[in-house]
């Protein structure tokens, strides 16, 4: 049943290896940077895998009011990644909220109503922070040094600030960015690995849709820099352990001879806002959002399914809403992990619903620049692909110059191309597909 | 015409068993599943006690679901019991010609426990120098100890939507598939999530509810931390007391709660069982604080007025609230305050508890469980108690159904989930009419 409002993206706000902020993100994504690197902000040589993409430094600060900060001794990195993209979807989409008020950054009152703001926000399993545990743990043991649950219990876990658990609980992304903002209205956290941004902005869609909501803050942010997110991934076999010594070419999503994924830090947060909310305030409109499609993998939990079904129910059903076709879609921008059989599920997925219309199609992924951060993936591919309607471009695609040959989507290799696209098609999909979801992305018209 | 969306089909993981119609009646007679924790030796934590599961009967659960789940998580396993046998309430696992991609997946999973032991011993080891001196956290050395010490299998089932894709392949549900987490208020927002779903088209069936397990060493830890749990070592089976002046605290709890939600016409058409109906939903955020709720309680009362307005009610409809009632001290008296300030007149009149005081708070299945009690309240027109209610809090001035359950008329019920952080959510269902 399709509802009566019409839902437009009006802010787009990004952290990423290759810069924070729309613009940012754009410029060097066009200008084809790779963000993936040695890891530093830990010593990564324990692991046979020692690069990953991590953001540019950025200062908290900068993105909430002062009186706030005291606040940042609560927060995983995940959270503080959030409020950075939160802060710029915001300020992209010129709401004025009591974040941007009380920053001093204008004298006009709010121009949204804080009931009427909602979030829905996607995160992942939060790593705590290892430094700060493993110290806490390693003072409670025996006379043998080994581990001691009784000491642990009567004084170790004393180590531990009181308010621990608050840093680390997923919900709390949205927590502090609706604090932060003033967005009392409906508020959900998905936690569904890289479905979860996806999933987070078409929950948010349909939320507007029905009137729950006059806009919403959605997305997804995740921090896969740290030890224990390095090591899980590491025990899951899912990364590159080939290519530390060249991090540039190492994520190659949909190539031949690509070999894991590369673990990531960032987020995507946008705005989602009704039609004629965004037209009385004048808005900028960068597009319309106009399907929803999710599934999930019957068949496994643990491996990809061949012919990627999930993923390919998920399109078609996000098609139907958008009252559209395959042939109608002009740009396709697909996950692509870079390991070996999810990618080949993901195309089969997408050859499955585009035919021969997938040899006309553009593509464009961005995990060969900027990594996999989990949560936050969709959300960044989401503004990519937002951003390419927008500006009529298409960005090159790093490292998918030499396609496997299932792979028939037409990625840009090296300078970006001009076109007019009239609907793009972005997925996002968990583990080996548990949770799969796709949005249809309209190019605005009145 | 809007899709309406019944309940049809219940199941649940407790700490006083896993059937139905037993639990209820231990409800009821107020009994408690308060023990010693058993999990793990918690003799030197602040709060020796919690409401497990009991091991038998985890066993059992663990034998039925079968060699195909023998990975997962304690999470996983609590949630395809109470799915399962949700699932055969509902007469699904008999129904034919059902299309497995309108069935989908909306739950309040939490992450699974943490494989404590290999994890601690690795960040010992990462503590240590070569002759035995503690260090700060070398990450190589903890690195080639964490990848000989952790197991592939136990990390990833810990990811909190592993247990929605188990879900998913034990019956065939290839329709949207989604986890919330919003700490508390975790399994009341997917069944509400899940209920627009349905209304909107996108799935007909929906197993939904919630299953966690923060009975281990870390998440004791991190509530005891904060303070939130009730320390009353010496009488555990009173410890939760929810709007007793005397709380302390909550107690930790663990479980699932698993509903199928249907859309009315295709229940209808297969002859399913039609047990009550979802009529509306709220989720706000308080937007306050991290550490503490809305001094008024802003976000509670929104979530309870959105879920009454969707439903096209008003306060004077409720019959019983099915209150977050944790037992801390904040919790229960702005809980109180947010019904009193919503329902002004009425507040008195309606009758409000907290099975909490039972169950213990199981935490992201919380919700989905006292929705089901919400269910059964109005099949049987009867509510069940808040126990260990003795001494009257002049900031708690509400009808409780202190400590005996009462028969009443029960028609219409509001079922509240309020999570760390913020995050509210309600739901109202009602007994099923033409």
């Amino acid at each position: 049943m399709k509802d009566e409002r019409r839902v437009v993206v009006t802010g787009l706000g990004v952290a990423t290896p290759i810069g924070i902020g729309i613009e940012a993100f754009w410029d060097a994504l066009i200008s084809k940077q790779c963000g993936i690197r040695r890891i530093e902000s830990f010593d990564p040589s324990g692991f046979p895998t020692q690069i990953g993409g991590e953001l540019p430094l950025f200062k908290l600060a900068d993105f909430i009011p002062k009186s706030y900060r005291k606040s940042a001794k609560v927060m995983a990195r995940d959270i503080t990644i959030a409020l950075a993209c939160a802060y710029h979807a915001v300020t992209d989409a010129g709401l004025r909220t009591k974040c941007i008020i009380e920053r001093g950054e204008t004298s006009e009152p709010p121009n949204i109503d804080s009931t009427r703001l909602g979030a829905n926000i996607g995160a992942g399993l939060i790593c705590a922070d290892l430094q700060e545990l493993a110290s806490a743990l390693s003072s409670a043991t025996d006379d043998d040094d080994s581990f001691s649950l009784k000491h642990w219990g009567s004084e170790g876990m004393g180590n531990l600030t009181p308010l621990w658990l608050l840093k680390f609980l997923p919900n709390m992304l949205a927590c502090h960015v609706t604090i932060v903002h003033d967005a009392q209205a409906p508020s959900n956290t998905i936690t569904c690995a890289e479905a979860s941004s996806h999933l987070a902005i078409g929950e948010a869609y349909r939320t507007i849709a029905r009137g729950g909501a006059d806009a919403c803050i959605c997305g997804g942010a995740e921090s896969k820099i740290n030890p224990m997110s390095l090591a899980r991934q590491q025990l899951w076999e899912r990364l590159n352990i080939e290519d530390n010594e060249t991090p540039d070419r190492a994520c190659r999503p949909f190539a031949e001879g690509r070999c894991g994924s590369v673990v990531s830090e960032g987020g995507g947060l946008v705005i989602l806002e009704a039609l004629d909310h965004a037209l009385a305030r004048k808005a900028k409109i960068y597009a319309e959002v106009v399907g929803f499609g999710a599934g999930g993998n019957a068949s496994s939990w643990s491996k990809p399914d061949p012919e990627g079904k999930a993923l390919a129910l998920a399109m078609r059903k996000a098609l139907a809403d958008a009252d559209t076709s395959a042939e109608e879609i002009q740009l396709a921008a697909p996950l692509g992990t870079g390991l070996v059989d999810y990618d080949a599920a993901e195309l089969a997925a997408w050859n499955n619903v585009f035919g021969n219309h997938s040899d006309e199609m553009h593509a464009l992924t961005t995990r060969g620049t900027i990594g996999n951060n989990g949560a936050g993936a969709g959300g960044i591919d989401f503004a990519a692909a937002v951003q390419s309607i927008y500006q009529k471009t298409v960005p090159p695609s790093v490292n998918t110059d030499h396609p496997d040959p299932q792979c028939r989507m037409g990625f840009v290799h090296n300078d970006p191309v001009d076109a007019n696209i009239h609907q793009g098609l972005t997925v996002g999909y968990a583990l080996a597909g548990v949770q799969c979801a796709a949005i249809v992305i309209r190019e605005f018209e009145e | 015409m809007e899709r309406r969306v019944v309940i049809t089909g219940l199941g649940w993981v407790t700490p006083l068993g896993d059937s139905i119609e037993a639990v209820w009646k231990r409800l009821l007679a107020s009994e408690c599943g308060i023990k010693k924790t058993e999990i793990f030796d918690a003799n030197t934590f602040p709060s020796t006690f919690s409401a497990e599961v009991p091991a038998s009967l985890l066993k059992t659960i663990q034998q039925i679901n079968g060699a195909a789940h023998a990975g997962a998580s304690r999470n996983t396993h609590f949630a395809l019991a109470a799915a399962r046998a949700a699932w055969q309430h509902a007469g699904l696992d008999t129904a034919l010609a059902l299309d497995p991609t309108g069935v989908g997946i909306y739950l309040g999973g939490g992450e699974g426990p943490l494989d404590f032991h290999p994890f601690a011993t690795a960040a010992v080891t990462g503590c240590r120098d070569d002759h035995g001196n503690l260090t700060s956290l070398d990450t190589a050395r903890w690195a080639n100890a964490a990848l000989k010490l952790l197991n592939a299998t136990n990390e990833v089932e810990q990811e909190p939507n592993l247990a929605g894709g188990h879900l998913a392949v034990e019956f065939n549900a290839q329709g949207p598939s989604i986890n919330t987490l919003t700490a508390c208020a975790a399994s009341t927002q997917a069944i509400g999530e899940a209920t627009h779903l349905i209304r909107y088209g996108d799935a007909n069936v929906m197993i939904t509810g919630g299953t966690h397990s923060m009975i281990h060493p870390l998440g004791v830890t991190g509530f005891s931390r904060l303070t939130a749990l009730s320390t009353r070592n010496d009488d555990i089976l009173t410890a939760s007391r929810p709007f007793d002046r005397t709380r302390d605290g909550f107690v930790l709890g663990e479980g699932a709660g698993i509903v199928i939600l249907e859309e009315l016409v295709h229940a209808r058409e297969r002859g399913a069982p039609i047990l009550a109906e979802i009529t509306g939903f709220g989720s706000t955020a308080d937007a306050f604080r991290i550490t503490d709720i809305h001094e008024e309680g802003r976000g509670a009362i929104a979530a309870m007025k959105g879920a009454l307005d969707s439903a096209g009610l008003g306060c004077e409809d409720v019959d019983y609230i099915s209150s977050h009632g944790t037992g801390t001290e904040e919790n229960d008296k702005i809980e109180t305050l947010a019904i009193r300030t919503l329902f002004d007149d009425h507040a008195k009149s309606v009758a409000i508890s907290s099975i909490k005081s039972m169950l213990g708070h199981l935490i992201a299945a919380a919700g989905a469980v006292e929705l089901i009690t919400c269910v059964l309240a109005i099949r049987d027109q009867i509510v069940p108690p808040t126990i260990n209610y003795q001494t009257p809090d002049p900031n708690c001035d509400l009808d409780y159904v202190p400590n005996k359950s009462r028969p009443m008329k029960v028609k219409t019920t509001l079922s509240n989930s309020f999570g760390f952080g913020g995050q509210n959510n309600a739901l109202v269902v009602q007994a099923f009419e033409e």
